[in-house]
């Protein structure tokens, strides 16, 4: 027996979540289909966790208006959902004479972009607000609305929402077959038949694969990879801002930026890459990041190493996202949604949503009441659990075991130990799992099997 | 705010003897906090023999030291599932327990927080994020605290003392490691450990460094570079040992002065400030439990004299 559904969303990612959340809280009848054992186990696994305004996208493409509509979005929802906020905002720093001339292109850019509070600041100023940079920074388009989030809670809240209003996840369900009778597609998953009138590919670094499931793709995935070097928590006293580079014709440049977890970390770089899965850091390339860091912000010699990874972006040879729909098949593209797809992911849904109303079908008229699902915070600054008690188990980032135990319980409970850091930050700290390694694994054994 | 005499950070070999040292000497009001459920330190998950905590004593296990340790400091005031989360600014401590947070003054503070293994991370060793990459001390506690058998075939990265002793846990575990790679570092054993080494049928290749490590899920290979040329070795899981290194979490904001990757002291414990010492591997070099311990006694005619 298949189910039948509505909408099938193909891809747990950031993006896929996020439109699997709008179908659901409009009333329909979704599914989300994922490929790995856990969310997020792509693209969104691994990327900055900024915030972004949208200062520096291109003028008037849909990343754009995305990413602007899921800024004030996020600002929008984030409190009734416990997802975190770390207003830092973001410099654009000119490092030498030619970078110094070309801010006020970024800035007048901006401005073309709708932000209106970006503005010039002079050395000065800079090393007024940043005293711990490298004296050789000259200026700065100082861009007030960047922040730093939660990459991974705020997913898992669109998730949790949408199981809510009544969505299904369905992990381990790559979609191997996809077959159209009678109106319906009818996809062929490792756990079963899921059959639904409108399918929409949100499948990210296989976006091109799934597509190829149904017609010939007209775009092919080209993942970038990102490699980021993280730092302890003292070097996030060291900064404010997110720091960027002015970025040149080939590069957006690497950022050093805070993270929501309280550390600093630099990254990511841009390089082609044929792996679309388990991106592989390098040596040379940390090397270089931490070299790179520390010319920024030469304090950072003192500080240790926390943390490395890698990510893959999605990009196509388009310079923009897709967000298409393909009429005669009731089928939407979401595809090469690249490096801002966290900021952009609630926009997207929103386009998608209104993609399928004018197409595809009616939205129930009368919305059902929105309910809240509020996730636990791991945001280094605002209130966390350990702080009313209980034991802690990883000692670094201090994790209780009534966190663990949670992560592996609920709607959406963690696989694998990846879901479980993502969900806890267990073992994300500074030891990297030399204390507590053993227990955190034992606990989660515990709390998903009964027995450890 | 509760205040004490004295407060010890860490219920290892250094602060548990510190402790006894300053009872005996009729110290009174002298309090241990430790951050796991039970006091004892790194020694509890240290399975094999080669633990001396006095001069002509023999050697015992770890464990064995470690429950040696509480027998001899039944009574004092020790609180284990207690953890020190910072330094105030006005000098006292942050001190979490499983009540929640309270604020804790002392006369003197001993931080002993021990040490520990440089991670794969900070040693910024390239490939893909797999399970089977460990420390010593996340192996130890997996197989002899957890029972677990972690791996077969292993590759141990290291010519330290550590290593070694890695290499014994692998024959508790029947495991075969394929190779230890000796990395030439400050503190490698002396060289006829790598000749117990090979009489355990350990390949030892030195000079070598670690590239990257590779597999899918679970590590399959890693790639060697010696002499300029690289080499890929199948193995199971990697134990990255050795290259101690102080745990900072409640100094490396800067409350106190470091010396390189420690906290910088004078007269053997003092550190830059006037309340605060410093005792046992949170110095920053390796040293035996017996040797930590000898350090706590010292350190308490220093306190109490």
């Amino acid at each position: 027996m298949s189910q039948r559904f509505d909408i099938a969303v193909i891809g747990c990612g950031v993006v896929g979540l996020a439109i699997l959340r709008r179908f659901a809280m409009a009333g329909l009848k979704c599914v989300a289909l994922e490929k790995g054992a856990d969310i997020l186990s792509g693209a969104s696994k691994g990327n900055s966790a900024l915030l972004h305004t949208g200062f520096d996208a291109p003028p008037k493409s849909i990343e754009l208006q995305c990413m602007q509509a899921g800024y004030f979005e996020y600002l929008d929802i984030r409190q009734k959902l416990n997802l975190p906020l770390l207003e830092t905002s973001a410099v654009v720093i000119a490092w030498n004479d030619d970078e110094l001339v070309k801010l006020p292109d970024i800035r007048e850019k901006a401005l073309a972009n709708g932000v209106t509070d970006a503005k010039l600041i002079s050395q000065t100023e800079l090393r007024m607000r940043e005293p711990q940079l490298a004296k050789s920074a000259l200026g700065a388009v100082l861009v007030p609305g960047e922040h730093v989030i939660d990459p991974w809670s705020a997913p898992l809240a669109y998730a949790h929402q949408a199981i809510a209003h009544g969505a299904e996840i369905m992990r381990g369900a790559e979609v191997t077959k996809a077959t159209k009778q009678e109106g319906e597609w009818h996809l062929a998953t490792p756990k079963g038949e899921v059959t639904a009138r409108t399918v929409i590919n949100a499948a990210g670094l296989f976006a091109d694969h799934v597509e190829a499931l149904i017609h010939e793709p007209d775009f092919e995935i080209k993942p970038r990879k990102g490699q980021f070097v993280v730092f302890d928590k003292p070097a996030s006293k060291l900064l404010r801002s997110i720091v960027l580079p002015v970025p040149t014709e080939r590069t957006k440049g690497v950022v050093l930026f805070r993270t929501i977890f309280g550390n600093l970390a630099i990254g990511p770089t841009a390089e082609e890459t044929d792996e679309r899965e388990n991106p592989i850091n390098d040596t040379a390339t940390l090397e270089r990041l931490k070299a790179t860091a520390i010319a920024m912000l030469p304090a950072l010699k003192h500080v240790d190493v926390t943390a490395i990874y890698a990510g893959l972006r999605p990009a196509t040879a388009n310079s923009d996202y897709i967000i298409r729909a393909h009429k005669a098949e009731n089928w939407i593209t979401v595809a090469g949604i690249r490096s801002t797809g966290l900021t952009g992911s609630l926009g997207i849904a929103q386009q998608v949503v209104k993609l399928y109303a004018k197409h595809f079908g009616k939205l129930p008229k009368k919305l059902p009441a929105a309910i809240w699902t509020p996730v636990p915070n791991l945001a280094e600054h605002a209130i966390r659990p350990y702080m009313k008690g209980g034991e802690i188990l990883c000692h670094c980032e201090w994790v209780t075991r009534a966190e663990v135990a949670a992560a592996a319980d609920g709607p959406l409970p963690a696989t694998d130990i990846g879901g479980l850091k993502r969900r806890t930050r267990a073992t994300m700290g500074r030891c990297q799992g030399f204390y507590c390694a053993a227990y955190v694994t034992s606990a989660f054994d515990k709390a998903r099997y009964g027995t450890p | 705010m509760e205040h004490h005499s004295v407060i010890i950070i860490g219920a290892g070999p250094a602060g548990l003897s510190t402790a006894l040292a300053l009872c005996q000497s009729g110290a009174k009001d002298v309090v241990v906090l430790e951050r796991e459920t039970q006091a004892g330190g790194i020694p509890r998950h240290c399975g094999h023999k080669g633990f001396a905590p006095y001069k002509n004593f023999g050697l015992m296990t770890g464990p064995n030291l470690a429950s040696l340790l509480r027998e001899q400091t039944t009574g004092l005031d020790i609180r284990t599932s207690t953890t020190v989360l910072e330094f105030t600014l006005r000098g006292s401590l942050r001190v979490h327990s499983t009540q929640g947070i309270t604020e804790i003054s002392a006369d003197k503070i001993v931080l002993a927080a021990g040490t520990r293994e440089t991670s794969r991370a900070a040693r910024l060793i390239g490939g893909n994020k797999l399970k089977g990459v460990m420390n010593t001390g996340e192996l130890q506690q997996r197989v002899y605290l957890g029972g677990e058998h972690p791996f077969r075939r292993p590759v141990i990265v290291g010519s330290e003392w550590v290593s070694y002793s890695t290499l014994l846990t692998c024959r508790h575990l029947h495991a075969k490691p394929v190779m230890l790679l000796a990395e030439d570092g400050e503190n490698a054993a002396p060289s006829y450990f790598s000749f117990g080494a090979r009489l355990l049928g350990t390949k030892v290749v030195r000079g070598a460094k670690l590239i990257a490590i590779r597999g899918n899920s679970a590590v399959e290979a890693i790639e060697i570079e010696r002499f300029g040329k690289q080499q890929t070795v199948e193995c199971d899981a990697v134990v990255l040992t050795g290259k101690f290194r102080s745990e900072d979490a409640l100094y490396s904001n800067g409350y106190l002065e470091r010396n390189g990757y420690a906290p910088a002291v004078t007269d053997g414990f003092k550190t830059s400030k006037p309340n605060v010492y410093a005792v046992g591997n949170v110095l920053g070099h390796l040293e035996t439990a017996g040797l930590c311990m000898a350090q706590g006694r010292e350190l308490a005619k220093v306190l109490f004299p």
